[in-house]
């Protein structure tokens, strides 16, 4: 086991779930519960130092009890290493908490995650639809019973008047189509 | 009848002068208690020239001053991850062309970094040395064309020409290799599409031995222009401490102080064979980037010089033939080549399963990639980690307190492409 997720282990027994290291890549799984404790260590105390938030990402597992995994990809400059934490949720209680007090720069992340896969974060400042338009009604577009072509909220837009539209009336008036508009 | 008139006019006229005296005077006894303070809502964009595509930001401002900002990001969002869910890892290397539209050599490079990472595929010595050439002249492309519209946007217009004439130069080694200026899908997952000819490369060496005169030719233009010292000098000053907890990257980071470059950290392609330098700032001011975008370019000429030099022969392509095209030669003469060769157009290759994140320091910072794959042609899920999305974060933070003209070189330091932004 890496030495990181063995401190994490001693540390978090409880919140602590497993670790895994495949490619060079470390993953850590965590318990939703008290995962800001988890965060915390691994920003503030220097044998972790995990500095820099890479960023915070989201996948859909839909025949998964536990649905949706937000991962955390987490980098210390000083040990110049990189870590995955990753939290399972429900998709009756998507809500993790927010990181935003301890990286600054997972503001816009965590709104993306939000917009994108519908995933609630407790705390956070701003949690609003980021990409999406604010008004969007169809639901979250990343998570995989979404189709690819969107559910026909694009069709009901209201348009301001088409060009062909007013030429007709232009029309009607001058009884002379062709002297006004070339066909 | 006409005087009569007048007089009555110039009656008129004097009265109503008396009123606004009267009116003058009433506010100068009063003024210190009468001015009346509000704080004024002001929307920039989605279309605005500065912006640098369409970005719509909502200004709170006091006079002149920046109170808050808030951007509102997603004017440009085609989808890209969701779409690469439903096409093989090769049909996604054209959809990074139109990330970061300035530097797509490399977006292609971090995504094909990823894929190979996931497949543990090892490229050849001469693929690695080709795409860090092409990496880097990508980077000296992106940071002309910064140069010159940063400038721009500041009101120094003579710059864009000078950059813009070099830039030419480089678009059109890009057209010879590629047959594309801007959207070039050259990179591919085990080499790269074509290999780079001799007369590129003695283009490439009179280049970058007549850079280092074009770089002292744009510093002529800006370096003491008292203008441009005005305007970038301690304007939008992040300490190395915020920008690293903000999560920036590229040269916004590196004007702080921090010397986080992914080409040093985590070396790749053919960057622990040549010896360059990172800039690094001070300040962490518009000046500061401005001068480490500079010496990038000086360095990446040295890399690319290098690499000229060391440029070993051998294929360009890997020879793992679950991921590379047959000869196109042998496809239309042995049927079993002809059925592989069909596969991987329609199926694609299949990648193990499992998941990893990889980044690449592009022009504008790290660009990463993390892909979950479950072991079929196309990736399960596809992030892309955009260094100008992440960077925009910081935004509000970055122009508090500064005046509104300052915005747009805001925007500009950040080198912002909303392509790669909304994603």
């Amino acid at each position: 086991m890496h030495p990181v997720a063995e401190l994490l282990e001693k540390r978090f027994s409880e919140t602590f779930l497993g670790s895994r290291e495949s490619l060079g890549d470390l993953s850590v799984y965590i318990r939703s519960e008290n995962a800001l404790e988890v965060f915390k260590a691994l920003h503030d105390e220097p044998e972790y130092g995990y500095d820099y938030i890479v960023d915070v990402t989201s996948v859909d597992y839909p025949m998964d009890p536990e649905r949706f995994e937000v991962v955390y990809i987490l980098y210390s400059i000083p040990r110049r290493h990189r870590v995955m934490v990753k939290i399972r949720v429900t998709e009756d209680s998507p809500v993790v908490d927010s990181v935003v007090g301890i990286w600054k720069g997972a503001e816009f992340m965590e709104r993306e995650v939000y917009d994108m896969m519908g995933i609630q974060f407790r705390g956070h400042p701003d949690l609003r639809r980021i990409l999406m338009p604010d008004d969007y009604e169809e639901g979250f577009p990343l998570r995989k019973d979404f189709p690819l072509v969107g559910k026909g909220w694009r069709d009901n837009f209201s348009f301001v008047p088409r060009f062909q539209e007013g030429r007709q009336e232009i029309e009607g008036k001058n009884g002379d189509s062709n002297s006004f508009f070339p066909t | 009848m006409e005087t009569e008139k007048n007089t009555g006019v110039k009656e008129d006229i004097r009265q109503k002068e008396i009123v606004l005296g009267s009116l003058r005077q009433a506010v100068l006894q009063n003024l210190d208690s009468s001015i009346q303070t509000d704080q004024f809502l002001l929307n920039m964009g989605p279309q605005h020239p500065s912006t640098h595509g369409v970005l719509r930001v909502l200004l709170e401002l006091d006079g002149e001053r920046i109170k808050r900002s808030v951007p509102d990001l997603g004017y440009l969002h085609r989808g890209t991850e969701k779409i690469a869910e439903y096409r093989t890892y090769n049909q996604i290397i054209p959809l990074t062309d139109r990330l970061d539209y300035v530097s797509a050599m490399a977006n292609n490079y971090a995504f094909v970094r990823t894929v190979e990472k996931l497949l543990q595929l090892k490229v050849p010595e001469r693929a690695e040395f080709v795409r860090t050439i092409v990496a880097e002249v990508q980077r000296i492309v992106n940071h002309l064309f910064w140069l010159g519209t940063q400038a721009l946007d500041i009101g120094a217009m003579s710059v864009f020409f000078y950059t813009f004439r070099e830039r030419e130069e480089l678009l059109d080694i890009f057209e010879i290799l590629c047959g594309a200026r801007l959207t070039t899908n050259y990179y591919r997952v085990g080499g790269v599409d074509g290999d780079i000819p001799q007369h590129v490369i003695d283009r490439l060496y009179r280049f970058v031995e007549t850079f280092e005169g074009h770089i002292k030719e744009y510093n002529t233009l800006l370096e003491t222009n008292r203008i441009w010292l005005a305007r970038t000098k301690n304007i939008a000053v992040i300490t190395a401490e915020d920008a690293i907890n903000f999560g920036l990257s590229g040269p916004t980071l590196r004007g702080s102080g921090v010397p986080y470059d992914l080409r040093k950290f985590e070396p790749y392609g053919a960057y622990d064979q040549v010896e360059f330098d990172v800039p690094v700032g001070q300040n962490g001011d518009i000046y500061d980037r401005y001068w480490i975008r500079i010496e990038e370019m000086r360095q990446s000429a040295k890399i690319i010089h290098q690499c000229l030099d060391k440029l070993p022969s051998g294929p360009i392509m890997t020879d793992d033939h679950k991921v590379s095209f047959p000869e196109k030669g042998r496809v239309m003469h042995n049927m079993e080549t002809l059925i592989h060769h069909f596969l991987l157009v329609v199926h694609g290759f299949n990648v193990p399963p499992g998941d990893t994140y990889c980044g690449t320091e592009t022009p504008k910072g790290e660009l990463g990639f993390y892909i979950v794959s479950d072991g079929t042609g196309k990736p399960y899920r596809m992030k892309i980690r955009a260094p100008s999305f992440v960077n925009m974060g910081a935004f509000d933070f970055m122009a508090k307190g500064y005046m509104i003209a300052d915005i747009i070189t805001i925007f500009g330091t950040y080198d912002i492409v909303m392509g790669e932004c909304d994603r």
